[in-house]
């Protein structure tokens, strides 16, 4: 029998705010433990909840980003369980009325038709804290709890189970990652967790319209590993139907040293965590107005960008996409353009030289040595005959290395391009009579040899010989 | 006049015109805690060494002219209040150890004024009580008549004041937390709006009901405390941004032309005879100072006990959750293993009436019966919410009795939970539909037992109930009788 595989994806995501999204503490990370802390994330009696303002802002961002309505009047929710890392014995969230619903995003795989993916919904939450094992100060192999990451704030973005493949589960996932790190809303840290990923997968007999039972699936943090692990619980659900058996709802934890997936807990031992309302914060009213502006605030999306790109540049869509991966790389091809005019010839730098030497040295391009003025500046020295392309190369490793404007480099090293014409033949008179030889078998028709009389004048000149001209005297030498 | 019998204007004056000094006035109220405490049990914790220091700062305080209503007075706080450095236990063992790190902002209001804390009182565990009994810190008696309860959950906080051991005291109500032991003891409570007073740093019970309020000699001391505790507080979101009125200069505006509503529901059969007589004197001082009475009803009472008990242990479930025994609080010395430890804590810290309303809490929010129990005494609440809005159509405020019977017996209703929560049917509506109202001395029964009326106003309509209330004071002499220690 043929399976369809069925699957929907929740996302947490990080946010990137100064402080906590229910108290002034700061969000930042390595510090002592427990010292990024205070009544209200420790979960002491009498503390009480103040929702962080700037959550809610990224939380409509995300929203409007991703097509969704934001809702109204949204409530926060109380889920209770026990756990040391979660100081209150609840965690608060979202259930009934999140933040925003019904959203969607397109994902389109190489030779397919465009897809459209259902969102459900995105609410907010506070991050549990976490426990630390081992030696721990006035405690031998004990168990301690560090509470400095409670309390920071999480989206978690619910997708419909539109997803139909793992290849499709990673394109829709990569999509939602260039959008929230392009809003600038999260680091999109996948190893750290900044963007953690759970995958609810299930298989049904090709052409069923009833889903499997389904399995959700933990602790995925790479885009690889959703793709393994999305694959690895298709397969063993298949072959457990196939070999007679059910499916049984419940949780599973990815192990990305055996690219398998276990049972962590089943439906029967899963927690009641009896959803209420949270007393203690009122009802979260979103107004139209407050929703336009943050409309108007919105940044151009990835998505649009790659589509400008297309029509007012005149890119091809392969640069355009390359372009678009993230935020501060068109932006910063959107400077030289600006500086330079040919989108292009930017282009072709941008991806090339840029970033072949951002890899390199694994340097992102926020801080690339180069700015988008300076390369500018290079490309109108080609252009202008000032320089060759070629030697443009040197100028621009320099460029890297020291920082210096292209023109100070080029004056400094004296790689002015030669145009002058009896300077070029004087080089080529004194290459062609060391090389008698080859002259007499270019002569005598094989012209292969013309290649290593420019490769000749060239090296004699350092580069900088005017190649148009030294190809025209050559000519003319050679033909004798 | 003695210093220990003393309101807080009363004092004022007498600080201000240095007839007396706060440490004196301190002094005073620490040797009458440590006369009487025996007999009556009110407090928790006594800070002997906190108040001195607090009333010689009061001292400088006076002489450098830098002088509140309440600089050097002494005030004591349920042990719900937490206090910076000072054990708050919230009437449970499970925080027999705890120190907190910070104070409730309602303290943190009234120390900014110079007041000074005498100590922590006696309650129910958790606020969970209308007896004191439930409290982990021994029996809090009625200084009326020792062999009876204060009431509660703030037992301890009207007991302070009726044994003459603190000036005034802030308690919590929940219920009927503060007006049925101020019924009880025969002192002025008030529950204010919800919203109306910072709950942060109260030990929570239930979050949607609790609301923080004074108890106090006379209603004049109500007002003047209400006015230091209220507004918003940037720390909780459910308190109200809204202009707090000056409660004392409207005092003496009178009642003529006030309409009082009658709510026929809460005049049952059933009603003690002696809590029917005070209220029927009250009607009748009411009309003669020129108010005017008027019939309303209040179609849902019957159901707001059953709504209450959902409501408040469903989040009480949730809000008790903290206790395990991870951070603070007890911890049990002889558990193994990660969840042992926390049951065991919990088994342990916690008393028999709390454990009760955990276990009515989650069931209530559990899956497959969070609709039956918890959403619909939610749209329960609605309708008696609407049942408040409706009648204040019509009149100003509304007089009803506080408690069905004076105080009861020590050990009366112990094991009779039902019976004991029914001790709370004319205050629960109040709390549910998040108005505010105050008990008022009104009477005493045939055996000398205080018996209280209750004011209800409108939503954030405290002037006129403190203004009413001022005016019957003004008529009765009920506020001056005290209890023979
Ligand atoms: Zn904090």
């Amino acid at each position: 029998m043929k399976y369809q595989p069925v699957i929907g994806l929740e996302v947490h995501v990080q946010l990137l705010t100064d402080t906590k999204i229910f108290c002034g503490c700061p969000t930042k990370f390595g510090s002592e433990p427990n010292s990024q802390t205070c009544p209200v994330c420790l979960g002491l009696p009498g503390a009480l909840p103040v929702l962080n303002k700037k959550v809610v802002e990224f939380a409509i961002k995300a929203g409007l980003s991703t097509n969704c309505s934001i809702t109204p009047r949204s409530i926060f929710a109380r889920k209770n369980y026990f756990y040391p890392d979660l100081p209150k014995g609840y965690q608060i969230s979202q259930f009934e009325d999140p933040i925003c619903q019904r959203g969607w995003l397109d994902i389109q795989l190489e030779g397919q038709a465009v897809k459209r993916i259902g969102i459900t919904r995105i609410h907010m939450e506070e991050d549990a804290g976490k426990l630390v094992h081992g030696d721990l100060p006035g405690l031998h192999d004990g168990s301690g709890v560090d509470l400095n990451r409670a309390c920071t704030p999480l989206l978690e973005v619910v997708s419909e189970p539109d997803l139909r493949s793992s290849d499709e589960a990673v394109s829709y996932l990569k999509q939602l990652h260039q959008i929230v790190t392009w809003l600038g809303i999260c680091d999109g840290n996948m190893e750290e967790g900044s963007f953690r990923c759970d995958a609810n997968v299930s298989v049904m007999p090709v052409g069923s319209d009833t889903l499997g039972t389904r399995a959700e699936v933990k602790n995925v943090n790479s885009f690889k590993f959703v793709k393994q692990a999305i694959e690895y619980e298709i397969q063993r659900q298949i072959d457990l139907i196939e070999d007679g058996g059910t499916v049984v709802q419940e949780t599973r934890l990815f192990d990305p040293n055996l690219g398998k997936t276990r049972s962590m807990r089943s439906k029967e031992e899963a927690h009641d965590y009896r959803y209420f309302p949270d007393p203690d914060l009122v009802p979260l009213v979103i107004d139209d107005e407050w929703v336009e502006r943050s409309r108007r605030e919105l940044p151009e999306l990835p998505e649009q960008r790659r589509q400008r790109f297309i029509t007012e540049l005149g890119l091809p869509e392969y640069d355009a996409e390359v372009l678009t991966a993230n935020r501060a790389l068109s932006e910063y091809f959107e400077a030289g353009v600006a500086a330079h005019g040919n989108a292009k010839a930017v282009a072709n730098w941008v991806m090339g030289e840029i970033t072949r030497s951002l890899n390199d040295s694994g340097t992102a391009i926020q801080d690339c040595p180069v700015t988008p003025l300076l390369l500018a500046e290079l490309l109108k020295l080609i252009d202008g005959g000032t320089i060759s392309g070629k030697i443009a190369k040197t100028v621009f490793d320099e460029m890297w290395k020291s920082g210096k404007a292209p023109h100070v480099i080029v004056e400094e090293q004296g790689l002015v391009q030669v145009s002058d014409s009896g300077a070029i033949e004087a080089i080529i008179d004194g290459i062609m009579a060391a090389n008698a030889g080859q002259v007499e078998e270019y002569r005598g028709g094989k012209e292969k040899v013309f290649g290593f009389f420019v490769g000749q004048v060239m090296k004699a000149s350092k580069g900088k010989a005017n190649p148009a001209v030294v190809n025209q005297l050559l000519l003319d030498k050679l033909k004798g | 006049m003695d210093t220990i019998d003393m309101t807080i204007h009363g004092l004022h004056q007498a600080l201000e015109s240095k007839q007396l000094s706060s440490v004196e006035a301190t002094k005073a109220m620490l040797a009458r805690i440590e006369a009487v405490e025996p007999q009556v049990g009110s407090f928790i914790t006594v800070t002997p060494e906190q108040a001195l220091a607090g009333a010689e700062a009061a001292d400088r305080r006076i002489a450098a002219g830098d002088m509140d209503i309440l600089t050097g007075v002494p005030l004591a706080l349920k042990d719900i209040f937490l206090t910076e450095g000072i054990r708050t236990t919230c009437g449970s063992r499970i925080l027999d150890n705890f120190i907190p790190p910070y104070s409730a902002t309602s303290w943190e209001k009234l120390r900014d004024r110079g007041a000074v804390l005498l100590g922590k009182l006696n309650q129910d565990e958790f606020a969970m009580g209308s007896s004191n009994e439930s409290s982990a810190f021994g029996v809090c008696r009625n200084p009326w008549d020792t062999t009876r309860i204060p009431g509660g959950s703030s037992g301890g906080s009207a007991a302070a004041i009726a044994a003459r051991q603190a000036t005034a005291t802030l308690g919590t109500d929940t219920g009927g937390s503060i007006r049925q032991p101020a019924s009880h003891c025969g002192c002025v409570g008030l529950k204010p709006t919800y919203g109306r007073v910072s709950r942060y740093g109260v030990i929570a019970y239930a979050s949607s009901l609790d609301q923080v309020g004074p108890l106090t000699r006379d209603v004049t001391d109500c007002a003047i405390m209400l006015g230091a505790l209220a507004g918003y507080d940037p720390k909780d979101s459910t308190s109200v941004d809204l202009a707090v009125p000056d409660y004392v200069a409207t005092l003496p505006n009178g009642v003529k032309g006030l309409r009082i509503g009658l709510p026929r529901e809460y005049f049952i059969a059933g009603l003690d005879a002696d809590v029917q007589k005070a209220m029927d004197a009250a009607i009748e001082t009411y009309r003669r100072l020129g108010a005017e009475f008027v019939d309303i009803s209040l179609p849902h009472t019957d159901y707001a006990v059953a709504t209450y008990y959902l409501i408040a242990t469903a989040e009480a479930s949730s809000n008790l959750a903290r206790y395990e025994g991870v951070r603070f609080g007890h911890r049990s010395a002889n558990a193994e293993g990660l969840i042992d430890m926390m049951t065991k804590s919990r088994s342990e810290g916690f008393g028999a009436e709390v454990k009760r309303r955990i276990m009515l809490g989650t069931y209530a929010l559990s899956s497959g019966y969070y609709d039956a129990y918890y959403v619909k005494a939610q749209k329960v609440r609605t309708l008696i919410m609407n049942d408040f809005i409706k009648a204040f159509a019509d009149v100003d405020v509304m007089l009803t009795p506080v408690a069905p019977t004076p105080a009861f017996k020590i050990g009366e209703k112990v094991n009779d939970p039902l019976q004991m929560y029914l001790s709370d049917i004319f205050t629960i509506p109040v709390n549910l539909a998040g108005t505010c109202a105050m008990s008022l001395p009104a009477g005493f029964s045939t055996d000398g037992l205080p018996i209280g009326v209750q004011l209800i106003g409108r939503p954030f309509g405290e002037e006129a109930i403190l203004r009413a209330g001022y005016a019957f004071e003004q008529a009765t002499e009920w506020h001056r009788a005290s209890a023979n220690l």
